[in-house]
């Protein structure tokens, strides 16, 4: 009974890290710029398929995902330099539409480039091979993703609560109009955090790619997960959307093992309750609240 | 907004003009029926959605819910209950709406992303619910095995679709009609209040939520009615009518053409299922390709959609004559 409680557990954490890891950049885009990003799913599947490329043609796994991780963080880039940045004046409805306009195109090029049909990430051997860890055999693989997950959850949250970047992107994300009043640059801290968020988004499309198998539909089918962990944790939240990518993975993996068929629906039921009970998510940030 | 006064021999035109093409369509397609269906279908649709999105400003992605609803309902209600296809009709119009009514009044008071996140669950739950209920729906193979009597006993659906193609366009003339009185109309004028001040029209008295539950309301009976078109005129109900890339696709074929001039539903729907059409035939998934293409430039260059052109070369010419003379 505890031994499957842990299996529940594990594969609840290691589906909730990779959540987390391709969420955390859209926390910052919706709670700092107040954007609507909805192609953020595809930054992530643009690092999952650069990753399946490489490791296809026998590119170390490693350096693929570091790969997937800066190839999206520079499209990123050019993206919020050239597309994104007249969109902040507009209304929800214009950012709602363009970046479903961007989920679109990158889907249609995705397919016209590596086909429709499912397109593996070549895991290294000792990952894909299950190994003991004292009361039962379990995947290398999920316990990389928790691994990964876990250093690079902690080195947001040095660099978010220890550093002179951190400090001041919390600022803005509290209140950006005091921020530019005393003197941050909130449009380059904008710009560099985006970079950031969607090179971690290729990582975790990348290293996730056994969670979250890469298709062309890949941008569109994950993006409301996505949205569920930044909205549901409170927008601009980094700590709300580590407690909810962490209680969506052990919710839905729950739900897979007892309540098979009724799954994913009681998971959207569950987040339509709690967004008519707290509107501003679990742990929205003071500018919210 | 200005507009220029034309004389009311060109506005007749104007009005005439969408309907003579469906009419002209019929014969001059034959062949072709099932396409112009189709796009009946989807104009009925996108001009629901103008209403809700469009006049009212209510930021949702989950129409698709409405239309899947009326698309399940009609088609159920063939197998079940009555092969009549205007009961059948009746039925998903009153269960769309009441669905309507129901979620709208629960979530209507939210606004802005967390607003856009509610309807996204809503169409999300109706979709695993379809799938999962395989017995009722057929899951991911579809709903099939509907079988219609004739319209009033005597207009068979046939292979040709000329019946359905009629029936489509009739109850989409009905349906403009009554949106064509609504948008003019105190409420009409009242949700366009809302959309620019919500807080400012609640402080002058208008009861905002009751209006917009009930435009939504309104809304979802029509995405019910063109969903039950879908289902009728193809005998068939498919599990991606719930999808998000339904009331993507509907988004975009009323930001296409426009919002807030209901005929912007009719050109947007036309060029969407045109370009997605021909270029479905160069490959198969091409058309994502252009129609994300074609939203992107909309969004950073026309405001009104295309039926905008027209003033966005204006304002263009003039900020090039302008730039010309600051040049000098």
């Amino acid at each position: 009974m505890l031994s499957f409680a842990l299996t529940v557990l594990l594969d609840g954490i290691s589906y909730g890290m990779i959540l987390f890891l391709i969420s955390v950049g859209l926390t910052v885009t919706m709670g700092l710029m107040r954007i609507v990003n909805l192609a953020h799913g595809a930054f992530a599947m643009i690092g999952g398929y650069v990753a399946g490329y490489l490791t296809q043609n026998g590119g170390n796994f490693y350096l693929a995902a570091i790969a997937a991780a800066a190839a999206a963080g520079v499209l990123g880039g050019i993206a919020e330099a050239s597309i994104y940045r007249p969109l902040y004046r507009k209304g929800e409805l214009a950012q709602v539409l363009l970046t479903i306009g961007i989920a679109f195109v990158t889907t249609g090029a995705i397919t016209a480039i590596f086909g429709a049909f499912p397109y593996p990430v070549v895991f290294p051997d000792y990952l894909t091979r299950p190994i003991d860890i004292g009361f039962r055999d379990y995947p290398a693989y999920r316990l990389f993703l928790i691994a990964v997950g876990a250093i690079i959850a902690a080195v947001l949250w040095l660099v978010m609560d220890g550093s002179i970047y951190g400090a001041r992107l919390r600022a803005a994300v509290d209140n950006p109009r005091m921020a530019r009043a005393v003197g941050i640059d909130v449009n380059r801290l904008f710009t560099l955090t985006f970079i950031i968020g969607c090179g971690l988004a290729g990582l975790g499309g990348a290293i996730g790619a056994g969670v979250l198998s890469l298709e062309p539909d890949y941008a569109l089918k994950y993006i409301v997960l996505f949205l569920v962990v930044v909205i549901v944790g409170g927008e601009g939240s980094f700590a709300g959307s580590f407690v909810a990518a962490m209680a969506l993975g052990i919710i839905d993996t729950l739900g897979k093992y007892f309540v098979a068929e009724a799954a994913p629906y009681l998971l959207y039921a569950a987040v339509f309750v709690l967004l008519l009970w707290r509107p501003k998510g679990l742990l929205p940030p003071k500018s919210a609240a | 907004m200005i507009r220029p006064r034309t004389g009311p021999a060109l506005a007749a035109i104007g009005h005439a003009l969408p309907w003579a093409i469906v009419i002209v369509y019929f014969y001059a397609a034959p062949d072709q029926l099932g396409f112009g269906t189709q796009v009946i279908i989807w104009i009925l649709f996108a001009m629901s959605l103008d209403l809700a999105l469009g006049y009212a400003g209510i930021l949702t992605l989950g129409h698709a819910g409405f239309f899947g609803l009326g698309a399940y309902t009609a088609g159920l209600f063939a197998i079940h209950v009555s092969p009549d296809p205007l009961l059948g009709h009746l039925a998903a119009v009153a269960i769309a709406a009441l669905f309507g009514a129901v979620t709208g009044a629960m979530i209507l008071h939210t606004n802005g992303v967390t607003l856009l996140m509610l309807t996204l669950a809503i169409v999300s739950v109706l979709s695993e619910f379809a799938n999962q209920a395989r017995g009722l729906t057929g899951g991911d193979d579809g709903l099939q095995g509907i079988k219609l009597d004739p319209i009033f006993g005597m207009f068979e659906f046939n292979i040709f679709g000329k019946t359905a193609y009629l029936y489509a366009a009739v109850v989409l003339f009905g349906w403009f009609l009554l949106a064509w009185r609504l948008v003019r109309s105190p409420f009409g004028r009242s949700l366009d209040g809302i959309r620019q001040n919500p807080r400012r029209m609640r402080a002058i008295g208008t009861p905002v939520w009751w209006r917009l539950v009930a435009i939504y309301t309104i809304s979802a009976a029509i995405a019910g009615s063109a969903g039950a078109l879908s289902a009728q005129a193809t005998r068939f109900v498919g599990l991606s009518v719930l999808s998000l890339l339904s009331s993507g696709i509907v988004t975009v074929a009323l930001i296409l053409g426009g919002t807030r001039r209901i005929y912007g539903a009719f050109l947007g729907a036309t060029i969407y299922f045109v370009v997605q059409d021909y270029s479905a035939k160069i490959s198969p998934f091409f058309w994502e390709f252009v129609v994300g293409g074609m939203l992107i430039l909309t969004v950073l260059l026309l405001d009104g959609g295309l039926l905008d052109l027209g003033p966005a070369a204006l304002r263009l010419r003039d900020r090039w004559h302008g730039a010309a003379k600051d040049g000098e």
